[in-house]
């Protein structure tokens, strides 16, 4: 009798404990994802945020002994060649993501749809050799317009498919009703489907400028560097992550300080324009997937 | 007169309509083109290297660009190691954000929805900040506080036998654990939510406890899932780049101890992409950069065919 009630009782005091341990070991998990997040940002901050000022936003890099100056070049040049890539990439992955949404059921539209998404997780430093071999081995030279191909490579598949995703959600009856009207398909398509759709296409323009920003394997071997700013756009380029990259692994204290500035700029510019597409336009998004 | 202009309209419409199509269509076969022309370039590019050493390249240790001879295991090792040390530790995490996110936070929406932003968040963080972060501030104090006493009472055992500098496999392992949480917990917690509530219930009515209801009726359901999101966090394990560079070591040495310096595919790359002595060296880069292509379109069609199915039906079914 004692036994079997003890018995009892352990077991469900067992599976209580285990469920309890689990449930600590859970939370565990959710804090240790989300310390390296604060940890990164506030080091950044830190660390970052004293570097900058107007001079260090108009000034050029000095060498290492010289005091001052700052990193025009490499913010220049990033937003040069990232706005070259959205020039590239916009209007071929707004036109395959709306050939994904509008003819969804063609064999071509499955394979490339297919292909975008494993493009869409390609190591960016593959991208990168692609373009040194197409573009750098050709001309002779590290350039704006190699470092904006490759990054327009990233940019691609990211734009396809937050365009088709957001033109998938613009309801059948929109489009049924258009062409009932008698507006043929190709305007269905602009005037209802993309204008219904825009917020959508902007949100995966803005974050693919956002990744595109901060890409710098594909940059390496592509634009590679200048202290310069830029005049040339198919000579060597700075950018803002290469700025990073190589004044972070050198020797020099000076350097490092340009590394943590440029690093501070980047990540405002990158978590601002993430948390503002997702507070503007995640939550009109919210409510379209809701309606359905 | 009207029959007239409407059919006016219907026969630009036709021409507008094969335009349009024409014009997205081509946007289409361009993705398709670019990866194509991207197997070829690379394929092309490694040819020399191809012919020269042949398959042995993937099993050789040397990397010698003085003798030029060359051979890609390190890097092989390298990236395997550090990417099987992101899984060990990352996946554990990323399942535990997961079930909170689907199975914890539902009566808190806000909260669920803060956390999840900020674990999101963590995925735009750019490579290279982690690659400054990990080297700075990471690299130190995994060293004082994790390295030197693992290397100090067990360093009899052969992984943590090397003398620990702050750069090596180990802290590569780790900066990607971090970096391929949020894709992990991501698809996870998608799949997780993809799980019908009745098979939560039946168990609930059953008296177990929740932990019990996750381990038995909830994992086990969405197994293959989470497999996927499990490949695809290697698949960005093995392709990340930069922040490997920063604290990997640069050693074409292979190690058997974790704390010993080491190379990856990617880092290699990146290092040495330009700066080749000889066209057979260029040429072998370009081969590295083919291993590293194959390792990344295997792993990624592999996630996709387990994911892509499970995730896909979730949505429509919302």
């Amino acid at each position: 009798m004692m036994t079997t009630n003890g018995l009892s009782g352990n077991s469900g005091r067992r599976r209580r404990v285990l469920n309890r341990l689990m449930n600590v070991l859970i939370y565990v998990a959710l804090v240790a994802a989300i310390i390296p997040l604060l940890a990164i940002v506030g080091e950044v901050v830190i660390q970052g945020l004293p570097q900058v000022n107007l001079g260090f936003l108009t000034g050029l890099p000095r060498p290492p002994t010289v005091p001052g100056g700052g990193i025009f070049n490499a913010i220049e040049g990033s937003a040069v060649m990232v706005g070259l890539a959205a020039l590239i990439a916009v209007p071929l992955g707004v036109g395959a993501g709306i050939y994904f949404s509008e003819w969804p059921e063609s064999r071509l539209s499955f394979i490339s749809s297919f292909t975008n998404d494993v493009l869409a997780e390609f190591p960016t430093i593959t991208l990168g050799i692609f373009v040194y071999l197409v573009v750098v081995l050709t001309t002779h030279t590290f350039s704006a317009v190699a470092g904006a191909i490759a990054l327009s490579i990233v940019m691609i598949p990211i734009v396809a498919r937050t365009t088709e995703e957001s033109l998938k959600l613009v309801p059948h009856t929109l489009r049924e009703a258009s062409m009932a009207l008698g507006v043929p398909r190709w305007k269905t398509v602009i005037r209802i489907v993309i204008s219904t759709g825009k917020s959508g296409l902007a949100t995966g323009i803005l974050l693919s400028i956002a990744r595109a920003a901060g890409e710098t394997a594909p940059l390496v071997v592509t634009a590679l560097w200048s202290v310069y700013p830029v005049t040339n756009l198919w000579g060597p380029t700075g950018s803002l992550p290469y700025l990073i990259f190589y004044y972070g692994l050198s020797p020099y204290q000076t350097w490092h300080g340009y590394a943590w500035g440029g690093a501070f700029l980047l990540v405002v510019f990158m978590l601002g324009l993430n948390l503002s597409v997702k507070l503007l336009i995640g939550r009109r998004f919210a409510g379209v997937r809701a309606e359905i | 007169m009207r029959l007239s202009s409407s059919r006016r309209i219907r026969r630009r419409g036709i021409g507008g309509d094969e335009v349009l199509k024409g014009l997205v269509a081509a946007a289409a076969i361009s993705i398709v083109v670019l990866l194509i022309a991207l197997a070829v370039e690379l394929i092309s590019g490694a040819s020399l290297s191809i012919t020269t050493f042949g398959l042995p390249f993937l099993y050789s240790t040397t990397w010698d660009p003085y003798h030029d001879v060359f051979g890609a295991l390190p890097f092989i090792y390298g990236t395997l190691v550090t990417s099987a040390l992101a899984l060990l530790i990352g996946l554990p995490v990323s399942l535990g954000v997961a079930i909170f996110l689907s199975e914890k936070a539902k009566g808190h929406r806000l909260a669920g929805y803060v956390l999840g932003t900020l674990v999101e968040l963590l995925a735009a963080v750019p490579s290279v900040i982690f690659g400054l972060w990990g080297l700075f501030v990471l690299s130190p104090n995994l060293k004082t506080y994790v390295e030197a006493p693992l290397h100090k009472y067990l360093g009899f055992l052969p992984i943590f036998s090397a003398t620990p500098i702050g750069l090596d496999y180990f802290i590569a392992g780790i900066i990607l654990a971090i970096m391929i949480i949020p894709t992990v917990s991501a698809v996870s917690r998608d799949v997780l939510n993809a799980v019908p509530n009745s098979q939560r219930e039946a168990m609930y009515s059953l008296g177990a406890t929740q932990w019990e209801v996750i381990r038995k009726s909830v994992l086990p359901y969405a197994r293959s899932g989470i497999f996927g999101a499990t490949i695809l966090g290697l698949g960005r394990a093995v392709g990340e780049t930069m922040a490997v560079t920063f604290v990997i070591g640069n050693s074409t040495a292979i190690s058997s101890s974790l704390f010993a310096q080491g190379y990856t595919l990617s880092a290699l790359i990146v290092n040495q992409v330009g700066e080749s002595t000889s066209p057979l060296n260029a040429s072998a880069i370009v081969e590295i950069a083919l291993i590293l292509f194959g390792l990344a379109l295997a792993i990624n069609i592999l996630a996709r065919l387990f994911v892509v199915r499970i995730t896909r039906g979730a949505r429509f079914r919302v």
